[in-house]
């Protein structure tokens, strides 16, 4: 087939234009580590890898870094949300796809992706004006006085209740994700074919029974990679707990008491880090959530993938 | 009592238990999202649109310049993210369409879109903020446009793999060459659907703010120069909620309404674009 050279020159801008557009995502993946990496190279340099992740030390007058106290923050306020979130995230899956007459589907559902809409700063902005007061006069002292008297789980409501603590921080990650995970798992939920659940209830199977037995084995790829996705998600998120964590580096045994996240550290202090060690530590502590986050997410795209797959055999 | 009552029972307790978490979780949901619209409407007053910010403490002032400075970053963030995404989208689904790297660069976007937004910022900052001295606007669109980049790129991806290769063929099989048929026919029968991406890539970078911290930073004077530091809707709530005075506080709220109106706006307006264009 004969094509004009100016044909030719033309395709091949556009597939060089299209291919170098499509290379960026790869370019930006890389500079970013690249980047992290070079930035921290000093703080890596002075504390090492295990030192620097077992250190509870955060003091930059004296120029000591350790990332134990923030990383513990962000395990356990993520820990914490997905907790809270999960099971009312697959309720609301459940209660949309098994028992919610269809006039009521469409409208829950829209709601669900227009409230994972709403950016993390208005959840966060929320929490500080409206649930952390409510925390500390009501929920609380409640909590103290039930949870609390338990001898065995009072330490984890030691303290004066301020609303602003890793509890309060928890519960708005928790409501955050929960429409997110919720639309996947109710996603995973809608692929279970009609003919097995109408088998099941053939032979006498109660709408729980169904649920339990059929829908969630044949859906759990799914949700778990969903519960993958938004641990993911909590690990990075930055606004909606920078307002009420209180960035206090230390390692609180109680629920009640305030501390840190890497996220909230670095929104907090990275424009104030005067030293070039402090800037560098701080370029570590992105390094590890980067790597952390990384990881989670990468292994949450593995679980869709293969339940992507399991389903469109 | 026999094992058929117990089972339905069980049942029974097991679904009003799920109807109770999803009754739970919308009602926190609702409790925010009227929240926001009762104490953002006592805010909107027509100075929060048209005053710059008083001096700290003092009554009064607006939020001009946040209003300004997050429609030049967002609109600069879009004027870069989307053709690059448009772009790459189309590069894997039209002329790399089942490689191997195809495949993985998809990957690697699916899980950039999740990826911690504040490291973004950082990364950012190293490359173009402490290298130039100064925070910028530019810097804040350029952060944005890079959470921006990996959202078109993957709805356009999809987008394009849904039109049926038969009308490829077809435009072939009148002599056009691969990039006429991409433009003329390929993005035709995908326009809506790659609307609907950019749409929802808006509102997705349209309240981020973690991002902005380090990169277009905060300005209490009005300003246009996307060269220096430039104020932004988000940071300001930011400032201004944690901020000690009550006024900063109303207006905090004011600027957090109409973030969010303009969020679910664009997701809705998303929404309804696709489901014009596959009910016809």
């Amino acid at each position: 087939m004969a094509t004009s050279p100016q044909k030719n020159f033309s395709e091949l801008i556009f597939l060089s234009l299209t291919a170098v557009a499509s290379f960026t995502v790869i370019f930006f993946i890389i500079g970013i580590i690249i980047v992290l990496l070079n930035e921290s190279s000093l703080a890596i340099g002075k504390f090492g890898l295990m030192d620097f992740l077992t250190s509870t030390a955060w003091n930059p007058v004296t120029g000591v870094f350790g990332a134990a106290t923030t990383i513990y923050g962000t395990l356990v306020t993520t820990a914490l949300a997905l907790l809270f979130a999960m099971p009312t995230a697959i309720g609301i899956a459940i209660f949309v796809t098994e028992i919610a007459p269809n006039f009521l589907k469409g409208p829950i559902g829209i709601a669900i992706e227009l409230l994972a809409a709403i950016p993390s700063i208005i959840y966060g902005m929320w929490g500080l004006f409206t649930l952390a007061p409510i925390m500390a006069k009501y929920i609380e002292p409640a909590l103290q006085n039930t949870l609390g008297k338990i001898p065995a789980l009072g330490f984890l409501f030691r303290g004066t209740p301020m609303g602003i603590d890793l509890l309060t921080a928890s519960v708005i990650l928790a409501i955050m994700i929960i429409p997110f995970t919720a639309s996947i798992s109710r996603d995973s939920f809608n692929l279970t074919p009609a003919v097995v659940k109408e088998s099941a209830y053939a032979i006498g199977a109660t709408k729980w029974e169904v649920v339990k037995n059929v829908v969630l084995p044949y859906s759990k790829l799914g949700v778990f990679g969903g519960a993958a996705l938004s641990l993911g998600r909590a690990l990075g998120e930055t606004m909606a707990v920078a307002f009420v964590l209180g960035n206090n580096h230390k390692i609180a045994t109680s629920l009640l008491d305030a501390a840190s996240t890497i996220t909230v550290s670095l929104a907090n202090e990275f424009t104030e880090a005067d030293s070039a060690l402090y800037l560098s530590s701080l370029y570590y502590l992105a390094l590890v959530l980067f790597i952390m986050s990384f990881i989670i997410l990468a292994i949450s795209k593995f679980f869709l993938l293969k339940a992507e797959r399991k389903y469109s055999r | 009592m026999n094992i058929e009552k117990k089972r339905k029972i069980e049942s029974f307790i097991a679904l009003t238990l799920s109807g109770l978490a999803a009754a739970t979780g919308l009602f926190w949901l609702l409790y925010i999202l009227s929240d926001v619209i009762i104490h953002g409407l006592g805010a909107l007053h027509i100075s929060l649109f048209f005053n710059d910010p008083a001096p700290a403490g003092e009554e009064g002032g607006g939020l001009r310049n946040a209003f300004v400075g997050q429609l030049m970053i967002t609109v600069a963030a879009t004027l870069i993210g989307v053709p690059v995404g448009i772009l790459g989208g189309t590069f894997l689904a039209e002329y790399a369409r089942g490689k191997k790297f195809a495949r993985i660069i998809s990957i690697i976007s699916d899980i950039m879109v999740s990826v911690p937004s504040i490291v973004v910022g950082a990364f950012i900052y190293a490359i173009l903020v402490r290298p130039l001295h100064h925070f910028s606007g530019w810097a804040g669109a350029f952060a944005l446009s890079i959470i921006m980049i990996p959202v078109v790129l993957r709805t356009t991806e999809d987008m394009l793999s849904l039109v049926p290769w038969t009308l490829r063929e077809a435009a072939f099989a009148l002599g056009a060459p691969y990039y006429k048929v991409i433009i003329q026919v390929v993005y035709r029968g995908a326009a809506t659907g790659i609307l609907t991406g950019v749409l929802l890539s808006i509102a997705r970078v349209a309240g981020e703010t973690a991002p902005l911290l380090f990169t277009s930073f905060n300005n209490n004077f009005f300003s246009t120069d996307m060269n220096r530091p430039i104020a932004s809707l988000t940071v300001s709530i930011f400032q201004y909620a944690m901020g000690p005075y009550g006024s900063w506080h109303t207006q905090a709220w004011g600027a957090a309404l109409v973030v969010t109106l303009f969020i679910l706006i664009l997701t809705i307006a998303g929404r309804l674009v696709l489901k014009w264009r596959y009910k016809q």
